[in-house]
């Protein structure tokens, strides 16, 4: 009686074992999967804002300009164009493309998606990066049906700008800029992006979205360099647990990460090496001064608390992923910018800098016996935390007593746009590749996004001047200058410059660093 | 019976009312929204936006609008996700928790139950001590921790099993998250048992039967099982409200799409429709479950009569 119970038992358990066992089979197609951090708010380049949309939404759509395998700007749908002598009339001639259903893509396409994007009862929460086109801003408040974008015929597209702008062409890399099938979204309407419904006119086509599961996307035999695509198929997988999708990469079962967690570096260096992707990223990490508060109000207190922050510990022991300190607004390597600018403090030792700051903090009253009371505001996460805790320790000494608060990003960012807080962390990525992407960060006309409440009508003036300046050179001179005011003025005390993270695995064939994190499909390769 | 039941249903409508009233207002009171964030938008497009979602409406009528429309079972759009409704994102999560969460409470009933009986059979023997120490390591070690050393062990270091995904419900892929939700509830209920087991076995009636001459089988199972269960059963209700709850965690670490992942991150969010919507899916989950407990019991337990 045992023995044959036993018996079935056994012969269950090898039965069950054999179910189990994943079935081997040879893929000739080239699959590439992606741990891309984040579910889409939707496949319209309308209704999206953030970089892991950008990783799917620019896959499926081509703008007038594109990016290359390095990063660089590309002519993307449009094969060329003339730029008028102010600066202002951009005349684009599209190439011969046609969208995934045969149909051709036409400049009524880009028209229609203005228009559409900046329509006033149009929800587009980024619209607004569209402002520098003529009229851009009233035409969606809905004070005029005039907007500077006009079909001049099938193959052409005119745009014209407020005024020259230097990184316009760098701003229709972005989605807000990506053309949509008018054909489709007349027919469809809401229901156009689904599966089925959406066309293509990029490298990929979307065939199917299980939310929160994965999003599949395969080759699309339409796009006018088909023949140069190597990969056939692309898979998005949306978790956000970073541990979680690297152990599924060291488990192959994703190849590319988009992030890791910082405090995992030393492990990744060691288990994945030639995995580990750190490279420059166009982005600042600052900490922000309310200077509607007092004494932040004064230059000496703002300046003495950005010299007493150790910069090389925060990005050497602190983060350890290769941060970069920085001493100014403006990232390195952006566009038409004649040179880094960085606060005078650079090049005094931090011992030096130390005994400047407690200097000026006790001419403003303030020493460790008698100090200054402020809270630091951050959004909760590891990183922001431990700096946190380090500004705190290193402000100690020149007297001040800091309290922390931490706080949802949702409610945080909340917090900064209506200046209420005393030292806030913030951080910046740029949109596009020019130093105004920054700087405008510390002009008055800015508003809410300025939260610093920094107004300087010298900064202010020179921001001006390089607003109608077409001449590169000239216009960075002023740039530079601007920034050059606001960094001696010290609204906000910049910490470093953003490094990409990305966990890479060997098999994948052609990525290359570049300055925005972006890596379009079209360009890479799977060795099999 | 068919009372008692009519009576339960009927009973959990204000309980549902409430627990919708409580959560709406409550998600509202946390600061921050749906649109808040790292940029801000300027005015014209924030106004748009809010419009939309109907977020500008004083708060009462942005109330009662939700409820009119869950009356007839709009969830609403998403916040967050514009091309699904919480209706479909609702749909295509709930299978997969309901699967995971069944298959997790009928792997800890089966292995609970049996391990408790086989250690109240084989009371204070090696074989007792055994079952009952590795069922309190089961229940002190959390979840979150088990769950991860087991995708490690036997999933980064050993690949035998996929370390994520749901892969459209392979077993594979099923095998560690039901694991690590089913143990420390089988861990429970085989301490649970094998007391229960333990006490029933020293019954009147069950002494009667061994009297009679029975079996030593025919005795536990099939009299002094019915009354060894009756906490088991009792502890089962909230045992699936446990694992449906703990499929929160466990669904965000094993990449899983269910329901528990949209109350995660759709707190974050802000996403009140989502939230809303999984609160209503859970609440009426476990209302019913609890029914159904106490069904089950009115027939294991002969004394217990619902109906006068």
């Amino acid at each position: 009686m045992k023995t044959r119970f036993m018996h079935y038992v056994v012969v269950g358990a090898i039965a069950f074992a054999a179910s189990i066992t994943g079935p081997t089979s040879l893929h000739a197609e080239k699959l590439l999967r992606i741990a891309n951090m984040g579910e889409p708010a939707s496949l319209d380049p309308h209704f999206v804002s953030g970089v892991w949309e950008n990783r799917i939404v620019g896959e499926i759509f081509l703008g007038l300009t594109t990016e290359a395998q390095d990063g660089s700007i590309i002519p993307g749908a449009a094969e060329s164009w003339t730029i008028s002598p102010d600066g202002r009339v951009y005349t684009f001639k599209l190439r011969d493309q046609i969208w995934s259903d045969g149909v051709k893509v036409t400049a009524e396409d880009f028209n229609y998606a203005y228009r559409r994007i900046l329509a006033p009862e149009t929800p587009a929460k980024y619209a607004s990066l569209l402002y520098t086109i003529k009229n851009a801003e009233a035409f969606k408040r809905g004070d005029t049906k005039d907007l500077g974008v006009k079909a001049v015929d099938d193959k052409t597209l005119e745009i014209t700008l407020e005024g020259p702008t230097p990184y316009f062409l760098a701003q229709l890399v972005h989605y807000t800029a990506y053309p949509v099938p008018k054909h489709v979204v007349e027919k469809f309407g809401k229901d156009w992006i689904k599966p089925g419904n959406i066309v293509s006119n990029g490298a990929y086509m979307v065939t199917e979205w299980v939310p929160n599961d994965h999003i599949k996307a395969v080759k699309n035999p339409k796009f006018y360099d088909a023949a140069k695509v190597k990969i056939d198929a692309v898979v998005w997988y949306p978790g956000e647990d970073r541990a979680q999708a690297q152990k599924r990469l060291r488990a192959n079962e994703v190849d590319i990460c988009t992030d890791f967690a910082s405090d995992q570096i030393e492990l990744l260096k060691r288990e994945l090496p030639k995995e580990t992707r750190i490279a420059p990223y166009q982005g600042m990490y600052f900490f922000t001064l309310n200077t509607t508060r007092k004494p932040f109000d004064n230059k000496n207190v703002r300046l003495a608390l950005s010299m007493a922050v150790d910069r090389d510990v925060i990005a050497n022991q602190v983060l350890k992923t290769g941060e970069i300190p920085a001493y100014g607004y403006v990232p390195p390597n952006t566009a038409n910018y004649p040179e880094l600018v960085s606060a005078s403090f650079k090049t005094m030792s931090q011992k030096d800098r130390d005994a400047k700051a407690i200097e000026l903090m006790k001419a403003a009253g303030y020493t460790p016996e008698k100090p200054l009371k402020l809270t630091i505001s951050y959004n909760t996460s590891e990183n922001h935390k431990k700096i946190s805790i380090a500004l705190a320790s290193m402000w100690k000494k020149i007297g001040v007593e800091a309290e922390l608060a931490n706080a949802e990003v949702a409610v945080h960012y909340k917090n900064m746009e209506e200046a209420n807080y005393d030292v806030a962390r913030g951080g910046w990525i740029a949109d596009y590749n020019d130093a105004q992407n920054f700087l405008f960060l510390v002009a008055t006309s800015s508003g809410k996004l300025n939260y610093s409440r920094y107004s300087s009508p010298e900064f202010d003036w020179q921001m001006a001047e390089a607003a109608v300046t077409t001449d590169l050179k000239k216009r960075g001179e002023f740039l530079k200058k601007a920034e050059t005011i606001a960094i001696a003025d010290m609204p906000m005390i910049p910490i470093y410059y953003y490094v990409s993270k990305n966990l890479v695995s060997q098999k994948v064939i052609g990525w290359k660093d570049t300055s925005r994190d972006i890596h379009r499909i079209r360009w890479l390769d799977l060795a099999s | 019976m068919l009372r008692y039941i009519t009576f339960r249903l009927l009973g959990a409508i204000p309980t549902m009312l409430l627990i919708i009233t409580a959560a709406f207002f409550l998600m509202r009171v946390a600061p921050g929204g749906p649109f808040a964030s790292e940029r801000a938008l300027p005015p014209e497009i924030e106004a748009r936006i809010l419009a939309h979602y109907k977020l500008d409406l004083p708060l009462w009528r942005q109330y009662f609008d939700y409820l009119s429309h869950i009356l007839v079972g709009d969830f609403g759009p998403s916040f967050r996700v514009r091309d699904f409704t919480v209706f479909e994102l609702l749909k295509t999560g709930f299978p997969v928790s309901l699967k995971l969460g069944v298959l997790a409470l009928i792997v800890a009933a089966i292995f609970g139950m049996g391990a408790g009986i086989a250690a109240a059979l084989r009371q204070n023997t090696r074989l007792d001590y055994l079952v009952m120490s590795s069922a309190m390591t089961g229940i002190a070690i959390p979840n979150f921790v088990m769950a991860p050393l087991l995708t490690l062990v036997l999933g980064v270091y050993l690949s035998w099993l996929p370390v994520g995904g749901w892969n459209d419900g392979a077993i594979r892929n099923m095998i560690l998250p039901i694991t690590a939700l089913a143990l420390p509830k089988i861990a429970y209920i085989a301490r649970l048992t094998r007391g229960s087991m333990v006490e029933t076995l020293r019954a009147d009636y069950v002494r009667t039967a061994r009297a009679k001459g029975l079996r030593a089988r025919l005795v536990v199972l099939r009299h002094a099982l019915k009354g060894a269960l009756l906490p088991v059963v009792s502890y089962l209700g909230p045992a699936a409200a446990a694992i449906i709850t703990g499929s929160v965690v466990i669904e965000s670490i094993f990449d899983l799409p269910g329901i528990g992942r949209y109350f995660i991150q759709g707190a974050l969010n802000r996403d009140y429709t989502l939230v809303m919507g999984a609160v209503i899916v859970y609440a009426g989950l476990i209302i019913s479950l609890n029914l159904l407990v106490d069904i089950a019991y009115g027939f294991l337990d002969p004394k217990v009569k619902y109906d006068r």
